[in-house]
């Protein structure tokens, strides 16, 4: 029988003994939980933008703040990122030099760098249009949805900064593997998220 | 840049205004020697006792062995046991401020000695250290020590990230304490409702230390459920399939999924507070579109869980307790399980009881009424199997077994108390009175802090090696018992004669007799407390005479008294094979314990950490830097605690090898210690005699 079981959650790098299986597991599990918990802090601000949509206190609202174009190059960027995250983990798996894997991992870096950098500039309209979280209660939640989302894309980015140093360090070890299973759970999770707020926030709010 | 700016850099809003004595020095009036002396001395109490301590371990040269043993320890017995050392500490200030409480409602007649800001505080840090500080670390710490022996493992899923969320708990602990010191703590209550607690009411920094200590204690528990679910999904030794589980273990798994899901919209909440104080967001205020109502969803979406959270590791607790001390089987586990898991589904359902009065219509009100009733039902199934399971057995009164006895009879007339609350017509005349007050004291005091007493009894024995004296326990036990229902119960007649909770005086005198009974308990209360710290220096002084090497005193039925006690920082020296429910007690029966495996393995165990010790530092000097402003600070702690995150990360070597040889030498030598003792029936249970090998009752009947 040639059949590949999956022996954890998420991508399996290959055959190992039954020990380093089970920590794997372990600890890939482990994250999946976190992450799960992590939903629950984003669908409770997801709720809390729905109740305070229309408490805009006679300040302005998402027709006159957001800049959907914008939003959509953003949108573009993060989930090409998942792309060359996903390439990154295919090298990972089948590739035998570290070259590529650290380019797509650049590569992903450069795309959030270009994701933050838009979006910190769609605030900043966003202020210069008379929009500061302190001017109504549906901007207070716009700006603790969002920018948490931007939060852990740098977060991610910082991570991903440290597993690349990491990699030129010590190589492709266990630890790097691990590092970077993980990190590509929470890479994709985000991608989800931002997909929700793309058709929530943005969307929802301009329809 | 002046002298004012440059100290307003460093020290932020940090005055000497802020000194519990100020207001006493600059205005002597009564009402302000009075509090202020008061406020005085618990702040050099805390002081005193700091320095004590540092002292204490200085003299006894104990700052090395206290480093590598304990702070730095990955090892999850030390870990549980250091939280609830913690533990104890902040239930001895919580149990001083709700006497101090009690005091001045029973001289409240005209209003009492204390200030209403002073009482206010009083109520926020009762609660909130009570909840925060006291039952969740107390929890936490008796599932750490725990759950890993009954499920045959060797540590923790994540011990490093263990040792980080005790840290956390620490620092936001002493943050708590140091709020004695310097600053006010809020006066919104532990449950912290804004607008109140918004600057517009308080701009002080008390609000800020509730925020910012919850947050840290939310934050840890959070990571601790992780770990805890992950162990018991992957860490089961061969065999302990999921219904073999000794039930401790379940409601540990329960409790762990509630604290996975609901932690998170806590910090939410509390993030949320914490954006509107120091960023002029508009969550909660009262104008520019703030909804407070939200705060209220948010808060118990958390706090009706919490409540769970807390009381099903000690349900969990009692079923040990009243399973092993009447010589019998679980009665009806599975309908236990059942019931556990039943409880902590529908906990997410009722959270709204929590505020019936605050307008949501009555269809609204009735589902969640119903809702609310329905989660009798299950914990009434716990109550009958908890009966059965005396029923026709060998009934032992030790002291676990009158705290257990203690709870069922108070736990059911809290219970009923709860349902004549869950019916909105009725939580309409009696909300927000002393009769609320009584009920929840009523459920968490019997059932939450007697089980981890009952806990700390049960497994003591196991953690250091030798029992508790039994007359101080059951002094305690008594006191505890007695002293609750002096103190709760005549706050049922008080909020049916409609007393309004946190309120602190009253001039109607048909209060105070009720108020002087509750105050007594109070008393009663406190004597049972320093009965529990007399019981530890006798027991300790005696240890010798209580010694119970071979570590299984109570003839105990689940794998973690198959263990020597203390057990060796690897727990098992070969993983066990499980067979059955009652692992330890059928290994007694068909004479496969105390065997000796017939190959050793070495063992890998993770290396001490510093990273619980840096999160601790670096959380609690964030959180001070918060609370006073002196951003500097906040910064630098920021870079601490993230550079030391990525520093883990590039750490390779974190396992240490314990050699099969060592393992086998002593397991030999604690085989040969147990070869030595002789068995002793349950009568000598609390006999000297007793060294924690229990003669077997088919042995015994053969005798």
């Amino acid at each position: 029988m040639s059949v590949v079981a999956l022996k954890h959650p998420g991508l399996n790098l290959g055959p190992s003994d039954r020990e380093t299986e089970l920590k794997t597991e372990e600890l890939l599990f482990g994250f999946w939980v976190f992450v799960m918990s992590d939903a629950i802090v984003f669908s409770v601000l997801f709720a809390t933008y729905e109740i305070m949509r229309h408490s805009t206190a006679g300040g302005p609202g998402p027709a006159e703040l957001y800049d959907i174009k914008s939003v959509f190059i953003e949108t573009l960027a993060l989930l090409s990122s998942s792309f060359t995250y996903g390439m990154a983990s295919l090298s990972l798996k089948y590739g035998s030099s570290r070259r590529p894997l650290i380019l797509w991992l650049c590569l992903t870096l450069t795309l959030a760098v270009i994701f933050l950098g838009l979006e910190a500039h769609d605030f900043i309209t966003m202020f210069h249009k008379g929009g500061p979280p302190t001017r109504s209660g549906y901007l207070s939640a716009f700006f603790s949805l969002v920018p948490l989302h931007g939060l852990h894309v740098t977060t991610g980015s910082i991570w991903m900064i440290a597993m690349i140093v990491q990699i030129m360090v010590y190589g492709v070890d266990k630890e790097v593997k691990l590092g970077l299973l993980r990190l590509g759970i929470f890479w994709h999770f985000l991608d989800i998220v931002w997909i929700a707020i793309f058709s929530v926030v943005y969307l929802g709010g301009l329809a | 840049m002046n002298g004012a700016t440059i100290l307003h850099f460093v020290f932020g809003r940090l005055g000497f205004h802020w000194l519990p004595f100020w207001d006493m020095l600059q205005e002597p009036t009564k009402a302000h020697i009075v509090n202020d002396s008061i406020a005085t001395f618990a702040a050099s109490l805390v002081l005193f006792g700091g320095a004590l301590t540092v002292l204490l371990i200085t003299w006894f040269r104990a700052w090395g062995p206290l480093w590598s043993k304990w702070l730095t320890s990955v090892d999850h017995k030390r870990i549980g046991i250091m939280y609830i050392v913690l533990s104890f500490v902040m239930l001895a200030r919580a149990l001083v401020e709700a006497a101090l409480m009690r005091g001045q409602q029973a001289f409240g007649y005209g209003g009492g000695f204390l200030s209403a800001d002073h009482f206010g505080q009083l109520f926020s840090t009762h609660g909130t250290i009570m909840i925060f500080f006291m039952a969740m670390p107390f929890l936490t710490g008796v599932i750490n020590f725990v759950m890993p022996q009954q499920i045959g493992a060797r540590d923790v899923s994540f011990p490093v990230m263990n040792s980080v969320s005790l840290g956390l708990t620490a620092a936001g602990a002493m943050l708590v304490m140091i709020s004695l010191v310097i600053g006010k703590f809020s006066t919104g209550g532990w449950s912290g409702y804004p607008p109140y607690t918004e600057n517009t009411f308080q701009p002080g920094v008390g609000p800020d230390y509730w925020i910012w200590a919850v947050t840290l204690s939310s934050v840890a528990s959070m990571m601790t459920g992780i770990n805890f679910a992950v162990t018991i999904y992957k860490r089961r030794a061969p065999g302990m399939s999921f219904f073999r589980l000794p039930l401790f273990t379940w409601t540990a798994l329960c409790t762990s999924i509630l604290m996975i899901f609901a932690m998170p919209p806590l910090t939410v909440a509390t993030a949320l507070l914490a954006l509107d104080r120091y960023l002029g967001f508009h969550f909660f205020t009262n104008h520019l579109g703030g909804n407070m109502m939200n705060y209220a969803n948010l808060f118990w979406l958390f706090g009706h869980p919490e409540v769970y959270i807390l009381i099903l590791p000690a349900f969990g607790v009692y079923s040990e307790v009243f399973s092993t001390f009447s010589g019998k089987t679980l009665y009806g586990y599975v309908s236990l399980v059942i019931a556990t898991m039943s409880i902590a589904v529908m906990s997410f359902w009722v959270w709204l009881h929590h505020f019936f009065t605050m307008g949501q219509g009555p269809a609204v009100n009735a589902v969640f009424g119903t809702a609310t009733m329905l989660i009798g039902i299950p914990t009434g199934v716990k109550v009958y199997d908890w009966m059965l399971t005396m029923y026709r057995g060998r009934v032992r009164f030790t002291v676990p077994l009158v705290y257990a006895l203690g709870f069922i009879m108070l736990f059911v007339i809290g219970g009923l108390s709860g349902i004549i609350l869950a019916n909105p017509s009725v939580d309409y005349q009696v909300h927000n009175t002393l009769f609320l007050v009584a009920h929840f004291h009523n459920m968490l005091v019997p059932g939450l802090l007697f089980g981890m007493l009952a806990a700390y009894h049960f497994w003591f024995p196991k953690a250091f090696g030798f029992r508790l004296n039994e007359r101080w326990g059951m002094a305690s036990a008594l006191c505890w018992i007695i002293g609750f229902m002096l103190a709760f119960f005549p706050l049922y007649a008080l909020g049916l004669l409609g007393y309004p909770r946190r309120s602190l005086g009253y001039f109607d005198p048909i209060y105070t007799p009720y108020m002087e009974v509750a105050f007594a308990g109070a008393w009663v209360i406190l004597a049972a407390f320093a009965c529990l710290f007399i019981q530890l220096f006798v027991s300790v002084r005696r240890r010798r005479e209580y010694a119970v090497p071979a570590g299984d005193p109570w003839d105990g039925r689940s794998l973690e008294w198959s263990l020597p006690a203390p057990p060796p920082e690897y727990n098992f020296s070969v993983l066990p094979q499980v067979t059955g429910r009652d692992a330890f007690t059928r290994q007694k029966e068909d004479g496969t314990a105390y065997q000796l495996p017939k190959k050793f393995s070495d063992i890998e165990m993770p290396k001490n950490s510093a990273m619980g010790m840096i999160t601790c530092v670096g959380g609690f000097l964030m959180a001070f830097a918060l609370v006073w402003h002196m951003w500097w600070l906040l910064i630098l702690g920021s870079i601490g605690v993230i550079g030391a995150m990525i520093g883990r990360g590039f750490a390779r070597d974190t396992e240490k090898i314990i050699p099969a040889r060592e393992v086998e030498r002593e397991h030999k030598r604690w085989l040969n210690e147990v070869a030595a003792t002789s068995p002793v029936t349950r009568e000598r249970e609390i006999d000297p005699a007793n060294v924690g090998l229990a003669a077997h009752p088919l042995m015994q009947a053969a005798e």
